[in-house]
């Protein structure tokens, strides 16, 4: 479904992906982890057209994406829910969620996603009239993933859903996710959570610096002494 | 009594005036964090379009006097907005990656191109709109007669200043503007063609203030190839005063400025008129530089 091939991004002459190879099969649900800068979310970026690769090509359902523009990616059934959440504050829960759908024209078909992510997330029901900056950090990251679920995506990517939030609603969220992926949304999974993303996902991408550093199934990485030492690290791998 | 009657009126119908143009200001800044230092003179050329149709259809004739005006004003605000369009397309897209000083230096340039353009086409001597467009007559408010033009000019602001209002609020691409001025990133994320939403703004604002032009070139009876710098200095002073960016406070800030400036003018001294603008304007930079509307919420991280 999706095909990352020899990928690279540079940010002026610094380079921040070098020739990574990442395949997405329809319904899996991927995760790729890795440290700080490792080029996860530029990873992503690049995907979504906001980020030109200098560097190998992207391709979706058979179609090369990495020319177009982020709005035509949209278009295609790729959508995200970018790093920290990047809600539109001044804008209602409402409008938060109308403007997630702007690719699509049918009212009532948009009125009915409505109400398909009220009922998925019933506090942000709750919450509709009230301006998206004053939720809680919690409440933001559900209006993200619901947000970019609006246009009915095929592909969805989730840019550190986990980041800054207490662990309970980091595993409601994480439940959100596995639910929304066995409807037949096929899911990026970028995080720094690596024992939670492993737990959740199919199969895994390990970035390092901008290189790819292992890739397979998530249940073997889980297990891998190597992945143990360097992002599981004894300790429930947290947020930085 | 009088005064206070006359100066309310007359406060009004000029702010309604700043505030149009203050909208090209706060709406251009509101998504590229640019002040179009050429949209006073966009406001300018407006004025001598207006005049230059005005001049050559005449009013009334087949059509009568409402609706011959209404096609001028169309007219206008069609030639503005594809003006603007323009600019936008050769003066500052080039430059959307360079930072932003070059696009300053560009937005001065296009300023000073504009200001000589009129110059070139129509001379730099004043121009005379066709008197008697709206009947010299005057209307009872409060016991006092004020001109019907005063509230003419103020009834059509407002009413164009509502039908923005519901455009941004209530429409599909107005919402796209304000999403694109909250976080352009996150804009294209939900499928915003970003670029397509900058040339509307670009439209939108040129064509409010062709409007005002051709409102001033009325209520004033006549017009100046380099109107468009006071002009276009006051209505920005009037975005600064409602926080630059914010659509309501443009329109409060041409309200408040424009009775400031009638009341000052008339309480204080004519001549001091433009010194209480920009002191005004010092003001709030110093005491409230984010303006009346600051934004409402603080993003939280």
């Amino acid at each position: 479904m999706l095909e990352l091939k020899d990928l690279s991004v540079n940010y002026g002459p610094v380079g921040a992906l070098h020739n990574i190879n990442i395949t997405v099969a329809k319904g899996e649900l991927v995760s790729i982890l890795g440290s700080n800068g490792a080029g996860k979310s530029t990873t992503l970026m690049a995907i979504s057209g906001l980020v030109r690769p200098t560097g190998g090509s992207i391709h979706f359902e058979g179609k090369r994406i990495d020319i177009l523009k982020s709005h035509e990616v949209v278009r295609l059934g790729i959508t995200q829910s970018p790093e920290g959440r990047r809600v539109f504050g001044p804008l209602t829960v409402r409008e938060n969620l109308l403007l997630g759908a702007f690719t699509r024209m049918d009212v009532e078909w948009v009125d009915n996603r409505l109400r398909w992510i009220y009922d998925m997330f019933p506090r942000l029901e709750e919450r509709k009239a009230q301006m998206a900056g004053t939720l809680s950090g919690g409440e933001q990251q559900m209006l993200a993933i619901g947000r970019a679920l609006m246009a009915d995506p095929t592909l969805l990517l989730l840019d550190e859903p986990s980041l800054g939030l207490a662990p309970l609603v980091v595993k409601s969220i994480f439940q959100t996710i596995k639910e929304i992926n066995r409807s037949g949304v096929t899911v990026i999974l970028v995080e720094q959570n690596a024992k939670a993303a492993l737990k959740l996902a199919d199969r895994a991408y390990v970035l390092d610096v901008g290189h790819l550093a292992m890739q397979g199934a998530a249940s073997d990485l889980l297990n891998d002494p190597m992945v143990q030492k360097t992002y599981l690290g004894g300790v429930e791998a947290g947020t930085h | 009594m009088e005064i206070f009657i006359q100066q309310l009126t007359n406060g009004l119908a000029v702010g309604g005036i700043y505030a149009l143009i203050a909208l090209g200001y706060t709406m251009v800044y509101g998504v590229l964090k640019l002040i179009n230092f050429a949209h006073g003179d966009l406001f300018a050329l407006g004025a001598y379009l207006g005049f230059t149709l005005l001049v050559s259809f005449g009013m009334g004739g087949a059509i009568g006097t409402g609706p011959a005006l209404l096609v001028i004003a169309v007219m206008v605000m069609g030639m503005s907005a594809l003006v603007g369009y323009l600019l936008e397309r050769v003066a500052y897209r080039p430059l959307r990656k360079s930072d932003r000083l070059s696009a300053v230096v560009s937005a001065l340039g296009a300023s000073i191109f504009f200001q000589n353009a009129i110059m070139l086409i129509w001379g730099a001597q004043y121009h005379a709109y066709p008197a008697g467009i709206i009947p010299n007559i005057t209307i009872q408010i409060a016991g006092q007669s004020v001109p019907l033009i005063r509230i003419f000019v103020l009834v059509c602001s407002v009413v164009v200043m509502l039908v923005l209002y519901l455009f941004i609020n209530r429409t599909r691409m107005g919402m796209a503007i304000r999403a694109s001025a909250i976080d352009q990133g996150a804009a294209k994320l939900m499928g915003i063609d970003v670029r397509r939403v900058i040339s509307i703004v670009f439209m939108i604002g040129p064509a409010l203030g062709g409007l005002a032009g051709v409102m001033v070139g009325i209520y004033y009876g006549q017009i100046n190839f380099n109107m468009g710098q006071m002009y276009g200095l006051k209505a920005f002073t009037a975005a600064i005063i409602g926080g630059i960016g914010n659509i309501p406070g443009a329109m409060l800030g041409g309200l408040l400025l424009g009775l400031v400036e009638a009341f000052g003018a008339a309480y204080i001294s004519l001549a001091w008129r433009d010194a209480i603008t920009f002191a005004v304007l010092i003001l709030i930079l110093v005491v409230r530089p984010t303006g009346l509307l600051r934004e409402r919420v603080a993003e939280k991280l």
